[in-house]
């Protein structure tokens, strides 16, 4: 399927993917491009490796969002802070300064008791995209960096473990429109990056699987990062073979210097780098049925703002916009 | 196979020599599979004894390779034909084995549940599977104690272990202290204390101090709730000595100069600077830090000034270069238009290619703390999923 995804139509886009495969710098990216398109985005970290500000250049944040861009806001965040606020909005116990005891407790309960710690972030970040849908918040977008493939689908799917779970309570209540807002195609979608690798493949089409089966939340589009660039048509190709026979490396090499055979040896590893992988990117394309969108590999020395903004630029490409 | 030579102190050869254990660890994606299996497959091959290699979540065809195919935690010889295929002589035997968290949990519960019906009421317990599943980065304790099983057998003379992703490197070297506290904690005691009286629902006993927490937690969970989760927590607390003494001889290991760590990183600023974290977290907590493994790395003669030269040439080429060219084949180049752009192709491609090298350059530079062994893997071009990619692998980290 090539059809460009309306994801920027959307309020609130979540990225997932394997570690290492540049989730964090295409969640940044695509808020840079939604907010030069006039929109007020909130990027929320969630696994907080803390480097999503890096993207923008600016230093870590913390759970109180923090403009590091014009028209993007980011936060970290914390299921503790994110306990303390539900208890005050909506059970109206406020907790001053830190939770103490009762945070040790919680951390305790969080961490053994299923989907709690997975509520409080999915909670909190539907709780935005509610609030700005109903006028209380300004986000036009959301965009979350989220859970690694291994853990999103818990993650996303608390709201209906905890239903299952939980006979009452007032949590139980509250599960049931985040589970609304959550499955809503006209709101929510969810995608997965992935590098041309076998490793990053196999584990987009395991959890898109997954995501069919076991989730309601719709399903936005694989974005493949870092794909390097096909150098040479196939009679390019032709000629680059020729050039690496002795007689045409040897005449190169009167006229570009001794260095000639080495810069063939470089493109000739850029080639089969490139071919090593196409048969993953095949893999994908034969087995996702979802929309696709390619980011190429930039030869660039370090990430910051000028790469997010190269991303943002061939996301833009890739959506048709 | 070339005769064993001579080795200095500072290669990875003579450190997976000297040791018994050692763990790979590194963030997300860098290749911490392959080198974890390309190391072991180089023990068992150059040194000789029996070679396990522990991994968490090999590619499928890795994992075919080793013959680890729908195999949970069964160590599995991988078999010698496999490498004498791949052109190698092998002096000793390479195992490997699959990490299975579930099964491997199931195994802990039945060795330290004080009786049978009590492993079963965990077992079967609702919670279980979740909490197994996600507390105390299980995944990271329980490859710990895995490793700690398989040393205690004494079967071999060398094990390498990938180690689970984390969150955070450092989590899975907490992992052991962390459940013995987790089981060893008032808070533990104090949590399920209502429920230790023998009281039923309705008529616990709570104290002072934690009424509070009980009607805050009521009303979000629901007492039912709670009271499943402290039920649980109880007949896991019947397994409290033999976790914790568990735990801290897990941690005894991994301190034991036997064992070594191996960090492994890519030369991109996100990993290394990970990979620097992690070296110095391993230093700060008294780990033998053994090696540092650079992989996917770019050739270093993409830094050629030569290179550089006559890349510069090839993106500016002219009829000049283009006329030579032909006069040295006429059949296979194409016109010189095409000859041209071609050229111009397979320069820029340089310049792009350099502009990385010079990064990972500068970022090797870079590297403040080094340990003695510092092994560099290039970018293969082939995906690594059998024994002679591994055995690439580890003629790079021998070299």
């Amino acid at each position: 399927m090539s059809a460009a995804p309306d994801l920027l139509g959307r309020r609130l886009l979540f990225f997932t993917g394997k570690g290492g495969v540049g989730k964090s710098t295409v969640a940044a990216a695509m808020a840079l491009l939604a907010a030069e398109r006039g929109k007020r985005v909130l990027v929320v970290e969630v696994d907080a490796k803390g480097n999503l500000p890096d993207a923008f250049e600016q230093d870590r944040v913390g759970f109180e969002p923090r403009e590091v861009y014009p028209s993007v806001w980011a936060m970290a965040m914390r299921t503790e802070d994110s306990l303390k606020e539900y208890l005050r909005v909506n059970l109206r116990v406020p907790v001053l300064g830190r939770l103490g005891p009762l945070a040790r407790v919680f951390d305790f309960v969080a961490t053994a008791a299923p989907g709690v710690r997975e509520i409080l972030t999915v909670g909190k970040i539907c709780w935005e995209v509610r609030e700005s849908i109903e006028g209380r918040a300004d986000w036009d977008l959301v965009v979350v960096d989220a859970a690694a493939t291994g853990h999103i689908v818990a993650q996303l799917d608390a709201p209906r473990a905890i239903q299952e779970l939980v006979a009452v309570g007032v949590i139980r209540n509250q599960t049931e429109w985040l589970v609304d807002l959550l499955s809503d195609p006209e709101i929510t979608a969810l995608s997965v990056v992935a590098t041309p690798e076998e490793m990053p493949v196999s584990e987009t089409i395991e959890l898109v699987a997954r995501a069919r089966a076991e989730l309601a939340v719709p399903l936005g589009a694989v974005i493949v990062n870092r794909v390097l660039p096909e150098l040479f048509t196939h009679s390019d190709e032709e000629v680059f073979e020729a050039l690496r026979e002795p007689g045409p490396t040897e005449a190169l090499a009167a006229q570009a210097g001794p260095g000639a055979p080495t810069v063939l040896e470089a493109a000739r590893l850029a080639v089969s780098l490139r071919r090593s992988r196409a048969p993953h990117l095949a893999r994908l394309r034969e087995t996702v049925e979802l929309p696709t969108l390619f980011l190429p590999y930039l030869f660039v020395r370090d990430a910051g703002l000028r790469v997010t903004r190269m991303l943002a630029d061939a996301l833009a490409d890739e959506l048709g916009l | 196979m070339s005769p064993k030579r001579p080795t200095s102190e500072a290669d990875l050869e003579s450190l997976l020599a000297a040791k018994e254990v050692v763990v790979m660890c590194g963030s997300g994606g860098v290749g911490k599979t392959s080198v974890a299996a390309a190391a072991a497959l180089m023990a068992a091959t150059r040194l000789g004894g029996k070679v396990l290699v522990l991994t968490v979540d090999p590619a499928r065809r890795l994992a075919t390779a080793l013959g680890l195919e729908g195999f949970g935690n069964v160590e599995k010889q991988v078999p010698t034909e496999a490498l004498t295929a791949a052109g190698l002589e092998p002096r000793g035997e390479l195992w490997a084995a699959m990490l299975d968290t579930k099964r491997s949990w199931d195994e802990l519960v039945l060795r330290h549940a004080p009786d049978e019906q009590t492993a079963m009421k965990i077992l079967e317990n609702r919670l279980y599977e979740n909490i197994t599943g996600r507390f105390v980065q299980s995944h990271d304790y329980i490859a710990m104690e895995r490793l700690f099983e398989i040393h205690a057998t004494g079967t071999y003379d060398l094990i390498v272990v990938d180690t689970p992703p984390t969150r955070n490197a450092i989590d899975f070297l907490e992992a052991p202290s962390r459940m013995a506290d987790f089981f060893g904690s008032r808070l533990l005691r104090w949590l399920t204390l209502p429920y230790r009286t023998g009281g039923k629902r309705g008529s616990r006993m709570i104290n002072v101090a934690s009424r509070p927490f009980y009607q805050v937690a009521d009303r979000i969970l629901g007492s039912q709730f709670l009271e499943d989760i402290a039920e649980f927590f109880l007949n896991f607390q019947s397994m409290y000595e033999g976790f914790t003494e568990r735990a801290r001889a897990v941690e005894a290991l991994l301190h034991d100069r036997r064992t070594t760590f191996a960090v492994v990183t890519t030369l991109e600023g996100a990993p290394l600077r990970e990979a620097e974290f992690f070296c110095d977290q391993l230093l700060a907590r008294r780990f033998h830090l053994g090696a540092l493994v650079l992989n996917k790395t770019l050739p270093s003669t993409l830094l050629d000034r030569e290179g550089t030269q006559a890349a510069n040439v090839l993106c500016a080429s002219d009829e000049a270069v283009t006329g030579a060219l032909a006069a040295a084949d006429t059949e296979r180049l194409g016109d010189q238009a095409e000859t041209g752009r071609v050229l111009h192709t397979i320069g820029e491609s340089f310049h792009n290619l350099a502009v990385v090298a010079k990064r990972e350059a500068e970022l090797r530079d870079e590297l403040a703390r080094q340990p003695d062994v510092v092994a560099i893997v290039p970018n293969l071009e082939v995906d690594i999923h059998d024994v002679s990619g591994l055995a690439e692998i580890g003629h790079h980290l021998r070299a």
